[in-house]
């Protein structure tokens, strides 16, 4: 499986939910996750319950096995100063920059460069190495802009390398290109089995793909159970109120009769809901991607039920295509990192 | 739907939609929470109240904007067929590229006109980085509010990673345009290194040296072409954002919070509210979007569960019946395949046959709705125990075939089954109710002056001029205190 996992989906589909807890899976066995945040959010540290993230690398959960969690909230700002501190070792005069501007013109105005800025900072850590030549996170998992974006976000670097034709910024747009459309990124969107984000997730996919991207799995978030049979329904609305009112009676309900009409209204709705999700099921499968389904949380997601649906990926077998994949993903123990070269 | 116990007042739609002071109505919210399905409605509604409105969406879905009979909107106002009455409804969507040339057009001479056109870094920031396209709806809303056609302007606002960009958005790009950064990088253009400049000179240089350096040296002339060129512009562009901003404040402005009833959403709508009262921007009230009723309310959801429990321990005696006519899946050999995917039906019915797995464990007497229902609701999840152990790497990934399911099913639910069915559905839409009711209390403990009107949760999206009606229905009447139950 890919080491950089990008998580997208249309708003209010969950993609934050999704990305922590695709980063908790992936960090079973003593793996190492990081989990990067570039809108500025801070939706990691409210799933995590902890205090809002610097940026730097932290510690933020661990998981069955000793795995660990890191999360950054990657600032364009303090990325671009790293950067120039890195090529230019400008000290005072990149605060001079920022009196004058110029740091806020290239990380909010200038086109492209906040985005280049972040993604780089995410795939500078997908390809980070210790001294022992050991990648320091096995996966990175990265909460990124939604859907409509996604594209746009990921190829601002192809059309940055055209617009800065020369010099560190160029350089480092294509470097990141090239991480970007290798096998080594996937790009997840995350969906509810409803039809405006099953149909964005379909565009989304489309433009992923025109654009060489590599397109992961559709996650279907939040998935409600299924508590009634259908057909059993359409029987229910049919004939069979008075029977329906005599055993509410039996099992102990007062006045019944009233009840009857709404809980088959009730059922009725739902059933409709089933039918629309089993239509917008159709659709995704038609998308010929991997799945993967996460079930609705009922009290929110907090901390727990993180770990819940980390366990629901885990079981649906995402991480361990990972081990699977051209053993390309170091396994077991402490020692993280498989070595393995990627190059960019 | 549930009964709005301690909100002060309700959200008077109508009153806000006919108010003939108000010309322009902003939707703000998060993503997702149904912005521009509520701004259409809206529009609907205003034109059918009487007036002559014209909505501005930023990024429809394809199917609202066929709701609205017309299949591609662009950045011209089209009008809108079969609005019934003397009103008009007129709709469009922000075309942003068109928006940004169109201003430049109408605010410089053809030939710097056709300069900034073809400049490569225009073309970038035109095309939408970050900002262009909060700033270009701020824009739009101006250039519509001062052609005075309309009586009525209403304003979806671009989905952004924050709901407060499109406020900030404008002053950033209205301080850039204006601030000392670009007139340093203007300067060379200006001055061409003049003697007597050399004292600019020395910054500049070490300026652009530095950013020469790093975004190469074309960038930077074409960033110092674009900025001198859109020069005669600046002034503009600051007087009109600042002009917009001032709209945003006038009381000819109302603007509506957006939410749905979790957690997220609502906390979202509370900055928003926050914010807009710190900017001094009028705010009509909240929207809270796809909120769950029930009819029944008055069955609650602990006995609900317990009147389902007493008929399925009835219930298990004609068991063998009613799985049978459940084409259950606990039966492996069955024709569908081992996930029995779409069975999505009855968990009950399903699993109470499998004897290991607790038959009576109530999917949700704590909180959550998802730890038992998921699995059971879909065979394939692995962790189902009592499905068949056959979890390869290929069933999870498929989706479940569609309708294997309804096949072989010949319905023979027993009466005990069916209402037991029932109630539990009830006593999950029940959690559900008593989840929002907390979420938004806790809203309305915060904020308790803002006004709010409730949409009850549709079973499906909207399609027609029919559905949006139906929506503006339920903005109208999502005050009133008891509204029928989610239809």
């Amino acid at each position: 499986m890919s080491r950089f996992q990008v998580v997208s989906g249309k708003g209010g589909t969950g993609k934050t939910t999704v990305a922590a807890a695709l980063a908790l899976a992936l960090a079973t066995e003593g793996r190492r996750t990081l989990l990067v945040e570039v809108e500025g959010r801070q939706g990691i540290a409210q799933l995590f319950e902890t205090d809002a993230l610097p940026y730097e690398e932290r510690r933020i959960a661990v998981a069955p096995g000793g795995g660990e969690v890191h999360a950054l909230a990657i600032d364009a700002e303090r990325a671009l100063l790293d950067y120039l501190q890195m090529f230019y070792k400008l000290g005072s005069a990149g605060r001079a920059l920022k009196k004058l501007g110029a740091i806020d013109f290239a990380t909010t105005i200038a086109p492209g460069v906040r985005d280049v800025l972040l993604t780089g900072k995410a795939c500078e850590a997908v390809r980070r190495k210790d001294k022992q030549g050991s990648f320091v996170y096995d996966y990175v998992i990265m909460d990124a802009p939604p859907t409509g974006r996604i594209t746009r976000f990921l190829n601002v670097n192809d059309e940055v390398a055209g617009l800065a034709r020369i010099g560190p910024i160029h350089n480092q747009a294509q470097a990141v290109m090239r991480v970007l459309k290798s096998p080594e990124t996937a790009v997840h969107l995350v969906t509810l089995l409803e039809e405006m984000p099953v149909q964005e997730t379909a565009d989304g996919i489309a433009e992923l793909r025109a654009a060489e991207l590599p397109v992961g799995r559709v996650v279907v978030n939040m998935v409600r159970p299924h508590l009634l049979d259908e057909d059993a329904l359409r029987t229910a609305s049919g004939g069979r109120r008075k029977e329906i009112a005599k055993a509410l009676t039996r099992a102990g309900v007062t006045g019944s009769a009233g009840l009857v009409r709404p809980l088959v209204t009730q059922a009725a709705e739902h059933a409709q809901r089933v039918g629309l999700e089993r239509e917008q099921r159709a659709v995704l499968a038609g998308l010929g991607l991997p799945m993967a389904e996460l079930p609705l949380m009922g009290e929110g997601v907090g901390l727990s039920a993180l770990h819940e649906l980390a366990e629901e990926f885990r079981k649906q077998g995402v991480g361990d295509e990972t081990a699977d994949a051209a053993g390309q993903t170091p396994r077991g123990g402490r020692p993280r990192g498989s070595g393995r070269g990627v190059g960019s | 739907m549930t009964p709005s116990t301690d909100v002060a007042a309700g959200l008077e739609t109508d009153a806000l939609l006919d108010d003939p002071e108000i010309r322009i109505v902003v939707c703000c919210g998060s993503g997702g929470v149904g912005k521009t399905t509520t701004a259409a409605a809206l529009g609907v509604r205003a034109a059918e109240r009487g007036r002559k409105v014209v909505v501005l969406t930023i990024d429809p879905a394809r199917r609202l904007a066929q709701s609205m009979g017309i299949d591609r909107l662009d950045n011209i106002p089209r009008r809108v067929e079969d609005i019934e009455g003397d009103g008009e409804l007129h709709a469009m969507m922000l075309d942003m590229k068109r928006t940004f040339d169109e201003t430049v057009e109408a605010h410089t001479d053809a030939e710097r006109a056709r300069a900034i056109l073809d400049n490569p870094f225009y073309q970038s920031l035109s095309a939408g980085f970050a900002g262009t396209q909060e700033y270009m709806a701020m824009e739009k809303l101006g250039q519509l509010r001062a052609r005075d056609e309309w009586d009525l302007i209403i304003v979806d606002t671009p989905p952004s990673r924050s709901a407060l960009d499109f406020l900030d958005a404008p002053k950033r790009l209205g301080s850039f345009l204006d601030g000392k950064f670009i007139r340093l990088l203007i300067a060379p253009a200006k001055i061409g290194g003049r003697a007597g400049m050399k004292f600019l000179n020395v910054g500049m240089s070490m300026m652009t040296g530095t950013l020469g350096k790093l975004l190469g040296g074309q960038f930077l002339r074409d960033v110092q072409t674009f900025v001198a060129a859109m020069d005669s512009m600046f002034g503009g562009f600051r007087t009109r954002a600042d002009a917009t901003y001032k709209l945003l404040q006038a009381p000819g402005t109302a603007f509506l919070v957006v939410a749905t009833p979790e957690r997220d959403a609502l906390r979202e709508a509370a900055y928003f509210v926050e914010r807009l009262a710190a900017e001094e921007m009028p705010l009509a009230g909240l929207v809270l979007n796809r909120v769950h009723g029930s009819e029944a309310a008055r069955l609650s959801e602990e006995r609900a569960l317990a009147a389902a429990e007493n008929l399925e321990s009835v219930g298990i005696v004609d068991q063998a019946a009613g799985k049978a006519g459940l084409g259950d899946p606990a039966d492996p050999v069955a024709a569908t395949s081992p996930e029995t995917p779409e069975s999505p039906l009855s968990p009950e019915h399903g699993n109470e046959p499998s004897t290991h797995e607790p038959p009576q464990q109530e999917p949700h007497e704590h909180d959550r709705t998802s730890d038992t229902p998921a699995p059971h609701g879909r065979g394939d999840k692995s962790s189902d125990p009592s499905g068949p152990p056959t979890h390869t790497e290929a069933d999870r990934h498929d989706t479940p075939a569609t309708d294997t399911a309804s096949v072989q099913v010949s319905v023979e639910v027993s009466v005990e089954q069916l209402t037991a069915g029932l109630l539990r559905l009830h006593a999950e839409r029940m959690q559900v109710v008593a989840r929002e009711q907390h979420t938004r209390d806790s809203f309305t403990t915060l904020h308790p002056e803002v006004l709010v009107t409730e949409v009850a949760a549709l079973p499906g999206d909207v399609h027609d001029l029919a559905g949006l009606r139906a929506v503006g229905e339920l903005l109208a009447t999502g005050s009133a205190s008891t509204p029928a139950g989610a239809s």
